[in-house]
């Protein structure tokens, strides 16, 4: 069963309940939260995520709630919580669900070393993978947006999970997380994308997600192998270049954009490193014609 | 006789990791959540794999031991690094330096180490060279992560150990003590005597500790092995914070188990050993609630002996109303919460005389703690 063959009431009632065990690539997260900004996230954003019962095997029991007592209702405020950790400082209830975003991204990076982690948004075509590994603020999300527009699966937006015996990049195919002007600018190039109520004042500015395509969902099983490693600079007024880089500073870059290098040791040096011999690296500065950036794109992954 | 309290299942999958293999999903759902609230996953998955069971575990909780065991296999690494940088800092400091806990479990090469991971290196010197020692961590880059003049008095005065040291570019803690409990509780155990027995690292440790860095002598010890299981009950049942406390019941189980075997004298030191160091009182403890939680093979008679130094009565039951939830296993309980806010208090009633305490909860109370903080610290957001 998917998400969206729940109704909002049977959603609000297991998250308010035992938790609604959402299927997210290898993960499962039990969800629990009383609060309808975040039922409503999870409705709009997962609706194409597969549901599992209450007996499944959950990787991670994540919790949003409201402050205890009189403080729900003077200036409420949302509070992630894993088990009994509480990761973060409490913030403003309306930004209930990207902080459940946020708070997934930090159950992944900080307890799945299974795998080398990066930096960066994932699409493919064609079983290749394309790599945007890059530090926040580079446009990732936005090219990872664009280029899903144009068909290519999603495979992360965010987080890519290298699996380190098949070097392989596992999915996990979450909502597409836009950031300031990015919003229109998706908007505009992407009419039809379902993008999700847009939180002001958040701590990264205005924040809001693109549902994942049906399809990307749906295959979320299927590993892809890095084709392409792109490391993608963002600048209004600069000309765009797509230009060679070495293998080794391929993969100095990967180095910088992994959460986990260090923890793999010797072999997170040898995974990035076949990483980077099997694909070609570009460094790819673009400004403000989105379209020309995703043509360039698409004519490296059809040359190559 | 000791009765066995009701079976926990991330104890009874530590004990004996086959009882785990006919676990449902959900089971195994509430064994991961256990183990990792209580900081214990990494031991859990190397308790599997000296069974040959980790393989037989189902692929979605296997993959949280898989992890575990590459972040404990990671940090034991990373803690040999940091140990060959303060060898080297220490290289013209001609003091004992005494490994403890993790460092030393890891050096020792017990079984305790397999896959525990902890967050700082803790060493024990010479109350006399602790000035040395700190000059020369600090000139190799080690500064304290305490700067209130308020908290360096309580440590300086009143603590056994120095402020909490942190190195300003590898960002590890190096907590550095010159005693067991702090100066101002009861018990003194003599440092002296501690000293006086530790056992040299194996050679082979320290022939990997001084690689690379000719001419730095690894004076490193560790606590000999009776002292090194009192000092873990002490850690266990004199310290106020109770949230680790599951796995250290887990390490001092290990322990015990690990040197009855090992060391054929033992039981014999164990218990003078404790009362020549005034520590036989969570020695007790410790016993009790190991045999008890974890089926540790004490002696009878030791047991028996080592009652002599239990708690009377009545502080003995309500030791015990508390301690069987605070030692049950992270998992968001009231009860488990409410005894160890209980030991919470108790813990500081140990470590301070009235006066003292009365004034320190006075001061920490009115202080104003960084008062910019809370801005700063919204950049570290997700």
């Amino acid at each position: 069963m998917i998400v969206s063959e729940l109704t909002r009431t049977e959603v609000g009632r297991q998250l308010g309940g035992h938790g609604l065990k959402v299927r997210m690539g290898p993960i499962v997260a039990s969800i629990r939260s009383p609060m309808p900004v975040v039922a409503d996230g999870i409705g709009f954003h997962y609706a194409a995520h597969e549901t599992l019962d209450a007996d499944a095997f959950a990787d991670f029991n994540v919790h949003i709630e409201w402050p205890s007592g009189i403080r729900r209702f003077v200036r409420p405020t949302a509070t992630f919580r894993l088990d009994e950790t509480t990761a973060f400082e409490p913030l403003p209830a309306n930004q209930g669900f990207p902080l459940l975003e946020w708070g997934m991204n930090w159950c992944i990076t900080a307890y799945c070393d299974q795998y080398l982690i990066l930096h960066s948004a994932v699409v493919e075509r064609n079983g290749c993978a394309l790599l945007l590994p890059a530090p926040p603020g580079s446009g990732k999300s936005t090219l990872c947006a664009a280029l899903v527009a144009r068909g290519w699966r999603l495979l992360s937006d965010e987080l890519a999970l290298i699996d380190i015996d098949r070097l392989a990049v596992t999915p996990i195919p979450r909502p597409i997380s836009l950031k300031n002007t990015a919003i229109e600018v998706i908007r505009a190039f992407w009419p039809e994308a379902a993008i999700g109520t847009v939180v002001r004042e958040t701590l990264k500015g205005s924040v809001a997600h693109v549902r994942p395509p049906p399809g990307s969902v749906e295959r979320q099983h299927e590993i892809a192998h890095v084709r392409w490693i792109v490391l993608p600079k963002y600048g209004a007024e600069a000309p765009m270049t797509l230009s060679a880089i070495t293998r080794g500073a391929a993969l100095m870059r990967l180095v910088d954009c992994a959460f986990n290098y260090t923890v793999h040791g010797r072999r997170g040096f040898e995974t990035l490193a076949s990483l980077v011999a099997d694909a070609t690296c570009r460094d790819f500065r673009y400004g403000g014609d989105l379209d020309a950036a995703v043509k360039a794109l698409e004519g490296l992954a059809s040359a190559s | 006789m000791v009765n066995r309290a009701t079976p926990e299942p991330l104890v009874e999958a530590l004990c004996d990791p086959s009882s785990a293999a006919r676990a449902n999903a959900p089971q195994w759902e509430a064994l991961v959540r256990h183990a990792r609230g209580s900081n214990l996953l990494g031991v859990l998955a190397e308790r599997f794999v000296s069974g040959s069971l980790l393989d037989a575990v189902p692929p979605a909780p296997r993959a949280h031991l898989v992890a575990a065991r590459v972040r404990a296999h990671a940090q034991a690494k990373a803690t040999m690094r940091e140990l060959r940088a303060i060898a080297h800092a220490l290289g013209d400091v001609e003091a004992p330096v005494i490994l403890l806990k993790g460092a030393a479990y890891l050096c020792a090469g017990l079984p305790v180490a397999r896959g525990r991971v902890f967050s700082d290196v803790d060493i024990l010197v010479p109350k006399a060279r602790l000035a040395e020692v700190e000059a020369a961590l600090m000139l190799s880059g080690f500064v304290t992560s305490h700067p209130h003049p308020y908290d360096q008095r309580y440590y300086r005065e009143w603590m056994h150990e120095l402020p909490p040291m942190q190195h300003v570019q590898r960002q590890t803690v190096l907590d550095v003590h010159h005693a067991l409990v702090p100066e101002t509780s009861r018990p003194h155990p003599d440092s002296a005597l501690l000293v006086a027995d530790a056992t040299p690292l194996p050679a082979d440790v320290s022939a990997d500790l001084a690689a690379g860095q000719p001419g730095v002598p690894i004076r490193f010890a560790v606590l000999a092995p009776a002292d090194m299981a009192i000092h873990c009950a002490t850690h266990l049942f004199c310290d106020e914070d109770f949230s680790h406390a599951t796995r250290d019941l887990v390490d001092f189980d290990s322990l015990v188990r690990h040197f009855a075997v090992a060391q054929p004298d033992f039981w014999e030191r164990l218990l003078p050993r404790a009362r020549t160091l005034q520590l036989a009182r969570p020695l007790w403890y410790a016993l009790h609630w190991s045999a008890r939680v974890h089926r540790t093979p004490v002696p009878p008679d030791i047991l028996r002996e080592a009652c002599r130094d239990a708690p009377a009565s009545p502080l003995r039951w309500l030791m015990n109303g508390l301690l069987g939830p605070a030692l049950r296993p992270t998992r968001g309980r009231a009860s488990t919460r409410w005894a160890r806010r209980a030991l919470y208090v108790r813990g500081h009633w140990l470590k301070m005389p009235p006066h003292l305490l009365a004034w320190h909860l006075t001061v920490k109370a009115f202080r104003r703690e960084n008062v910019s903080l809370p801005e700063n610290a919204d950049g570290n957001q997700a």
